[in-house]
């Protein structure tokens, strides 16, 4: 990686350049204290793009997908092409030739879905991330091994490796080498350091500039409510106030007070139990109304109205299931604190509006 | 003449028109006949001396009918223990684009620019940007491991970390992808949503550099840092040394005190001038090293696509930008005259020396009035006097920063990067206002 070579020393050069003083006040050295070599294992957990921090392990294809469809296909889809969670990370879009030049040619293309495969140049990020933050509501819970067949499985789905490919840690370098995108990074601009040379100025030009004033966009008057009503987010008595966008018609007046007020005091009866539904990680799976990957809790809630299903419930969310919604599982949620799982069980049984 | 009922106004009695003898008497005895009649004379004199004065034509009847809070016993301290903003003020909070993200915890929320006022950003409307959610830490249990390029490798508890010697300076924090929505066309109403990604607060904390020289680092070959957050993401990021070393923080206070756990409570990264998702939140560890980690953040995301298909690595500097704040997008002018317009302007690589501001689409500029205290890679708030007579108008403002850099149009920005790089976008913003006062967000080409 010859762009590598050329960024650090020009890091470097940039370094000379800092007066240092390397003194300690007095005293100061008796804070802190040294990390032992298991404190240091147990979180630097980092891998560099040189492989750097990869513990030994390996994972082939088809390990790889049973633990996909049983821990990450809820949320990224099967072939890991879903577009409701997040982005999709893989769509069957490389070519042999993105292979074999490192550069995925489409990326200059606007009408193509930008996936994750297509952007990521190096493979050790995969592993390092996958191992660090995945799956995304129970982090850290991957052994090595499975994120090795983890990371296999998508490369194969991106037509990157074969069917009976084993990923492991001696043959991390060769793989790099078919990395779609190995090839597509630049560090040739001016924003890494403070003082770097910007790529882009503006014009000093202060009376009769030739510039264009047509206005070429602007927002359509449907898509004004689109970030909800704008009148009941400015402050309302300023000498500016907001744009009254929640009519019908969709037509813009100013605020009028008892809009106003009807609109707050609506807002403020729909508050309820959603802190509790957020820190417990419930929100990523579950939306207010409608299936996301579980089902909506409009629906839950007709379910289980009374106080008899409390049990059933909080024993569902504690220790998961699957088979009452659909064949997708709901995850152990054994995290979710005491206080929090008492106020989501009371609100689920309810069944007031 | 209106009367408090014709308003609408529920109003408690006085209390203190009631004798003190008559009130000791009553929590003694209870009221019996004979003090209730003393009470109904008590209520008609407090009532006979209540009566408003009769309201002429140009009288404001909140000056001459005296209003509740003036008659009335106010609330007691620590009604709310830690303050509140009042309830008139309820429409001024963080909020979230709608489809912007498709979950709750990768998320953005973003701060109301449109009604701020100065150079620092409340704590409870600094923007939020979390990956994996927020998390509430115990600082007794949070500790911060420096390792990698050192002689010894640290761990500092919190306490240790509050003793250490501290500095406290403002600065901004505006994320990477603040004005991603705006690249390719108008795609938000509002200020708040366009360039909302963006805070300053006062920041307490430990010089980065201290730590380091603690730790006894590598100065051969230490080129780049590791910062890496305690949540679920461990949301780690690549720093530039030459940063970390000058002026970066450690950093538990944020405008007198302690971070908001939304913010990285107990203990996040400040590196001035760069991009936000390099100030690590919920920091756990800094590790001293000779080359990138191109973590999924600086090769996924965070990374400025050109028109040619590379991507932009480790883009961190945030280029001098400045905008409008009020009258902005979404807003409407009520009356002809005088307005304030008034904004921020900022820079990454030093101060904003000189803003400008047009009010025709950029064919002639005037020198705006800039607030002081006017200091490095923080916000500096703009004003320009204008007197709207009703006509049309295009607003927009443009900084200098003190390298001498200007804040590039729309078109010049384009030019060179494209409409898809999503990061790093610091064209001028323009407002239309329309003839009718309504203000919206607009392109111009
Ligand atoms: C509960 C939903 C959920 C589950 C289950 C899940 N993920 Fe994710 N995943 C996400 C979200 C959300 C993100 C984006 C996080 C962010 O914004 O930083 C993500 C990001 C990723 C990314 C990085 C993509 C990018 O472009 O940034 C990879 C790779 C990934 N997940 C792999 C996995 C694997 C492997 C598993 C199974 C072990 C898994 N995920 C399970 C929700 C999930
Ligand atoms: C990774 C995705 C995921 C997360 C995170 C998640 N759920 Fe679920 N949830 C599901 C799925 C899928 C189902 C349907 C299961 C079934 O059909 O039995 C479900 C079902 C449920 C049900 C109905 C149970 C039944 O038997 O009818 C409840 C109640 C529920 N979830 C509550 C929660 C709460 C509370 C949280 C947060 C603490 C949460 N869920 C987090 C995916 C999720």
């Amino acid at each position: 990686m010859s762009s590598w070579v050329r960024a650090t020393a020009l890091w470097l050069c940039t370094m000379a350049m800092i007066s240092w003083a390397a003194t300690l006040p007095e005293g100061l050295a008796e804070l802190g204290r040294p990390a032992t070599g298991g404190e240091i294992a147990a979180w630097d957990i980092d891998v560099r793009p040189d492989f750097v921090g990869l513990p030994p392990g390996s994972g082939d294809v088809w390990a790889g997908e049973e633990i996909w469809l049983a821990q990450c296909a809820s949320c990224h889809g099967d072939f890991g092409d879903s577009n409701e969670i997040f982005a999709p990370l893989v769509l069957g879009n490389i070519t042999d030739e993105d292979i074999a030049t490192g550069r995925v040619a489409s990326l200059t293309d606007p009408a193509v879905t930008r996936t994750t495969l297509m952007k990521v140049p190096t493979l050790s990020t995969l592993w390092d991330y996958i191992y660090r933050a995945m799956p995304w509501n129970a982090p850290k819970s991957l052994s090595p091994d499975e994120v090795y067949a983890l990371v296999a499985y998508l490369l194969n789905l991106g037509y990157v490796v074969d069917d009976d490919f084993v990923l492991s840690d001696t043959n991390m370098a060769e793989t790099q080498a078919r990395m779609p995108n190995r090839n597509g990074m630049s560090l040739d601009h001016g924003l890494w350091s403070v003082s770097g040379v910007p790529d882009v100025t503006g014009s000093s030009c202060t009376a009769d500039c030739d510039v264009a004033v047509t206005v070429t966009s602007s927002l359509p008057a449907y898509a004004m409510n689109a970030h909800g009503n704008l009148a009941e987010q400015v402050r309302d008595w300023g000498p500016s106030p907001g744009l009254w966008t929640a009519t019908e018609t969709g037509k813009e007046t100013a605020a009028e007070p008892e809009q106003l007020a009807a609109a707050n005091a609506a807002v403020e009866a729909a508050v309820a139990p959603e802190a509790a539904l957020n820190v417990g990680g419930c929100s990523g799976c579950h939306q207010m109304a409608g299936q996301l990957v579980g089902p909506g809790f409009d629906a839950i809630r007709t379910k289980y109205a009374g106080k008899e299903h409390a049990a059933y419930l909080r024993d569902k969310i504690v220790n998961g299931g699957a088979g009452v919604w659909g064949s997708m599982p709901m995850p152990p949620m054994p995290t979710v604190g005491e206080d929090a799982l008492q106020q989501i069980v009371a609100w689920l049984t309810s069944g007031e509006e | 003449m209106a009367s408090d009922a014709e308003q609408g106004q529920l109003q408690a009695a006085p209390e203190s028109f009631l004798s003190k003898d008559l009130v000791e008497n009553i929590s003694r005895d209870g009221i019996n006949p004979g003090r209730r009649s003393l009470l109904q004379g008590a209520f008609t004199a407090a009532a006979a001396s209540m009566v408003a004065p009769s309201l002429m034509a140009d009288d404001d009847p909140d000056i001459v009918n005296l209003p509740t809070w003036t008659r009335s016993l106010g609330k007691p301290v620590v009604a709310n223990p830690y303050g509140q903003p009042s309830p008139y003020e309820a429409n001024i909070v963080r909020r979230q684009s709608p489809g912007l993200t498709r979950t709750d915890q990768s998320s953005v929320s973003f701060t109301p620019l449109q009604n701020l006022f100065g150079m620092i950003t409340p704590s409870g409307l600094h923007f939020e940007r979390h990956h994996q959610g927020w998390v509430d830490i115990d600082p007794r249990r949070h500790k911060l491991m420096i390792n990698g390029l050192v002689d010894t490798p640290l761990v500092f508890t919190m306490e240790e970390l509050l003793r250490m010697p501290s500095v406290s300076r403002i600065h901004f924090l505006e994320c990477g992808a603040n004005t991603g929505l705006e690249w390719g066309n108008v795609a938000v109403p509002t200020v708040q949503y366009s360039h909302g990604m963006l805070s300053a607060s006062e920041f307490t904390g430990v010089p980065v550099s201290l730590l380091l020289e603690r730790a006894g680092f590598d100065r051969k070959r230490a080129n780049v840092l590791l910062a890496e957050g305690a949540d679920g993401s461990s949301m780690t990021r690549t720093i530039n040394l030459e940063n970390a070393l000058d002026d970066a923080l450690v950093a538990y206070g944020q405008n007198g005190e302690m971070l908001r756990p939304e913010n990285g409570y107990p203990l996040r990264l400040v590196v001035p001038g760069v991009q936000g998702v390099s100030w690590v939140k919920w920091l756990r560890r800094l590790e001293v090293g000779d080359t990138p980690w191109a973590t999924k953040d600086e090769v996924a995301h965070y990374v400025d696509l050109m028109p040619d298909g590379t991507h932009r690595q480790y883009t961190s500097i945030q280029e001098a930008k400045s905008v409008i704040t009020a009258p902005s997008g979404g807003q409407k002018l009520l009356k002809q005259g005088y307005y304030d317009i008034t904004g921020l302007a900022w820079s990454g690589r030093g101060t904003a020396e000189k803003v400008e501001v047009s009010v025709d689409g950029g064919r002639n500029w005037r020198p705006a009035r800039l607030e002081g205290p006017i200091l490095p890679k923080a916000l500096t708030r703009f004003h320009c006097d204008w007197v709207w007579q009703g006509e049309e108008a295009l607003l927009q403002s443009r900084v200098t920063d003190s390298t001498g850099y200007i804040q590039p149009s729309r078109a010049q920005l384009v030019a060179v990067r494209g409409t898809r790089s999503i990061y790093h976008n610091n064209a001028i913003q323009t407002w239309r206002v329309g003839a009718d006062g309504e203000v919206h967000n607009v392109q111009l080409g």
